[in-house]
């Protein structure tokens, strides 16, 4: 018993100790899309300034502004990672713990693209077209009813008579969210019988926009966008969702379908054509800033035309830049720690 | 039919009933065998050739007017100088052809982003260099790593967009000038984890790993061998005991996430500690290791015949010193082999660290059990996950290592049972 009574003091010793600790790193949480991102910013910050590396957590957008927002101190990360914007919502319970301030710097876009592999041909989709092929129930002949399309012919005379099958990431995945708003809630309301919901029954209608077929047509692949591509080399008649750097990674082996007239080229992202892309973002804790040494500095080099240019080494690990002149305003208000307000 | 035709007849399919039983285990057995080889060997395969990395030789003149314009040898501007604009003086000085900007940009992205940081290691370590022309070898990058291995064909990386035509000509030259050549990666033993497959290490991991597993095993091998002792010498057999008995039983097979869980609201919420830190990371693990060690304890401890307790108790031993003389060194072998088997489990094990904070990219080798650290396996899955395609060999070499290590670990368990069991 005595080494019980012993080693329970130890942990409680150790444990006090913890409550004292400072921090001289600073800490940075949020989404598996800009970590690849953000690491290279990490490693390139550590390596030429006297600060010490960074260290980033991978928890996914939602779970890392939940950190962010858990209250000012040591104990609570300095930065968040963000595939989308901060909702108001998570602004107000921001405050609510006492971070009231706080530096919105959106750093770029990410494509997501739908790729199939190169030994098939090339898909020519429009976003409507993907979601009759996707979206668990769809409206035919004035009724809304299970998805009965199995093959692309089906759904349009000019896509080719294979089988529905297309590979994507789980509902936990920041990818997934973004590619629900931005295709299949997108074009929900394009369906008369769909937008009319929207009046009658919102939760409905609100379902009926965003349900993906569990029926075997859209696979939940997990998170990990490696597997997909080596799946769709495997299988050339599925089509795959993920992130435009793994397609940018891995072009000798897929290639991205054509959304709305588009392919997902670095130009057309960076543009604004190619309708399937999203911002990135990042979310400073004004009141670390001082307190947590080489915060600053890191947002300097974020920012920093060899950072995020059109040729800085994120260009090359796959982020799209913003344009040129919205960078310079980016990159001022940024270093300039302006707080957002939304 | 006689009775005696018929017996022989049973007897016969008895034999062959057996001969079929036989059959089935060994198929059972060849079939895990030949899975595991399948395992390992495309592993190996895959791996293997992580442990070589290639090298490029260059005639570099640091040049002082890019380093160090106002000769002021002031650390911070020797930290932040354009290493990259020396590196590729040194490239075009081999191939002076390259002259616009997008074909400078091609020829600089033979070398990796870490030559800079050779460079930039050389002169933080000894200024005086700088204005000097030194040899270096610095890495080169990831697409001529993975061509000269053949793990990426020319045709692989014109049609991925990863070289042109131009840079093969470079890269054929400098192999023909024998300036391009394959060594040991010792990087990968001693670097923390990059975003260049080609500068990415384990050692940032290992350490991780190490220090968590040692608060796991000071916090988890005291704490169950006490509890075991407890429970098996001492303590009544009543209602209680039962249902601690039963709920340690249970913990042992708990999903380990939900130990995540509770040390993100204990130790994490509650107490106070550090976010990614070993010691954090090392006691989720001890809880999820106890139930192991409290059992493998327990049944070490009954396995002691009960004439030896007699006997000492015969010979007015007190109860404390029957257990410390007697039954716990003869146990001892035991708990340490289901300790280490504990200890391996938890050396694999990566969702519980999930919810404290350990999946996080970790470049600095943690210096104490309080500093970020992350663990091999999250090393993996992170390498696993990341969209460079020379990440690949790097996964299953820090795969390889982790299997290394649990086969000396296991091994060591094998080995103490061996040495010190005791049969009766």
């Amino acid at each position: 018993m005595t080494r019980n009574t012993l080693a329970l003091a130890a942990m409680a010793a150790i444990a006090f100790a913890g409550a004292a600790h400072a921090r001289d790193q600073i800490h940075i949480v949020g989404s598996s899309t800009v970590f690849p991102f953000a690491t290279k910013v990490v490693e390139e910050f550590g390596k030429t300034t006297k600060y010490k590396t960074p260290v980033i957590e991978s928890t996914g957008s939602g779970g890392g502004i939940k950190l962010f927002c858990s209250g000012v101190g040591v104990n609570t990360p300095d930065i968040a990672n963000a595939s989308r914007r901060i909702k108001a919502s998570e602004v107000r319970a921001c405050a609510k713990n006492g971070v009231s301030a706080i530096t919105e710097v959106k750093i770029g876009f990410d494509g997501i693209v739908l790729a199939n592999s190169k030994k098939a041909p090339t898909y020519n989709l429009s976003r409507k077209q993907i979601f009759l092929a996707l979206a668990k129930e769809v409206p035919v002949n004035g009724k809304i009813v299970k998805n009965p399309y199995k093959s692309w012919k089906q759904i349009d005379a000019s896509l080719p008579d294979t089988k529905i099958e297309v590979l994507g990431p789980p509902p936990t995945s920041g990818t997934r969210d973004a590619f629900v708003e931005l295709v299949m809630e997108h074009s929900a309301d394009e369906f008369p019988e769909i937008k009319a919901l929207k009046a009658s029954d919102k939760n409905r209608h609100k379902q009926v926009a965003s349900a993906l077929r569990e029926d075997g047509a859209f696979i939940e692949a997990g998170e990990n966008d490696n597997l997909i591509v080596q799946k769709l080399e495997a299988n050339p008649a599925a089509l795959g969702i993920f992130g435009f750097s793994y397609l940018d990674q891995n072009k000798d082996k897929v290639h991205g379908s054509i959304v709305e007239g588009q392919s997902p080229t670095f130009e057309a992202i960076a543009d604004g054509k190619y309708p399937v892309s999203r911002s990135l973002y990042f979310y400073v804790k004004n009141a670390h800033v001082g307190k947590i040494p080489g915060i600053d500095a890191y947002i300097r080099e974020f920012t920093a035309e060899k950072a995020w240019g059109d040729t800085g080494y994120l260009a090359e690990k796959g982020l799209i830049p913003l344009p040129a002149t919205e960078r310079r305003g980016a990159a001022k208000a940024a270093q300039g720690l302006k707080p957002l307000r939304m | 039919m006689t009775r005696a035709e018929d017996t022989a007849r049973r007897l016969k399919r008895r034999h062959r009933a057996e001969k079929r039983f036989r059959l089935y285990g060994i198929g059972a057995v060849t079939s895990a065998l030949v899975v595991l080889a399948l395992l390992l060997g495309t592993i190996i395969v895959n791996g293997s050739s992580a442990f070589t990395t290639t090298e490029m030789r260059l005639t570099v003149f640091l040049d002082p007017a890019v380093i160090d314009p106002d000769a002021k040898k002031n650390r911070d501007d020797l930290l932040q100088a354009d290493y990259g604009a020396i590196v590729l003086a040194a490239l075009q000085k081999r191939f002076p052809e390259a002259t616009g900007r997008s074909e400078r940009l091609q020829l600089l992205k033979l070398a990796s982003p870490g030559a800079r940081d050779v460079l930039r290691d050389m002169v933080m370590a000894d200024p005086a260099v700088i204005g000097k022309t030194v040899e270096v070898s610095v890495p080169a990058s990831d697409n001529i790593d993975l061509l000269r291995k053949g793990k990426m064909t020319k045709a692989q990386a014109v049609s991925g967009g990863k070289m042109n035509e131009r840079q093969f000509a470079w890269y054929d030259k400098l192999a023909a000038d024998g300036l391009v050549r394959g060594t040991f990666n010792t990087r990968f033993f001693t670097a923390g984890a990059s975003r260049e497959p080609e500068l990415a290490g384990i050692w940032s991991a290992v350490v991780g790993s190490f220090m968590t597993l040692a608060v796991t095993l000071v916090v988890a091998f005291p704490l169950g061998v006490a509890a075991a002792i407890y429970l098996q010498e001492f303590a009544p057999k009543n209602r209680w005991t039962d249902m601690i008995e039963v709920n340690i039983n249970n913990l042992a097979a708990v999903p380990s996430i939900v130990f995540g869980l509770l040390g993100l609201a204990v130790f994490l919420n509650y107490m106070g500690l550090p976010r990614s830190a070993p010691l954090v990371g090392g006691l989720v693990l001890a809880l999820m290791t106890l139930p192991t060690i409290i059992i493998a304890a327990r049944s070490a401890m009954q396995a002691v015949p009960p004439s030896i307790r007699d006997a000492a108790v015969g010979l007015g031993a007190s109860p404390l010193q029957v257990v410390a003389h007697h039954v716990l060194p003869l146990a001892m072998p035991g708990i340490l082999t289901g300790s280490i088997i504990g200890m391996a489990r938890a050396l694999g094990e990566t969702a519980p660290l999930l919810m404290i904070g350990m999946v996080a990219f970790i470049v600095d080798a943690p210096t104490s059990p309080m500093s970020p650290a992350t663990v091999l396996p999250v090393q993996v899955y992170l390498w696993a996950d990341s969209p460079e395609r020379a990440f690949a060999e790097k996964t299953a070499a820090a795969v390889l290592v982790l299997l290394a290590f649990l086969i000396v670990m296991n091994g060591l368990a094998i080995y103490l049972r061996r040495k010190f069991e005791r049969r009766w």
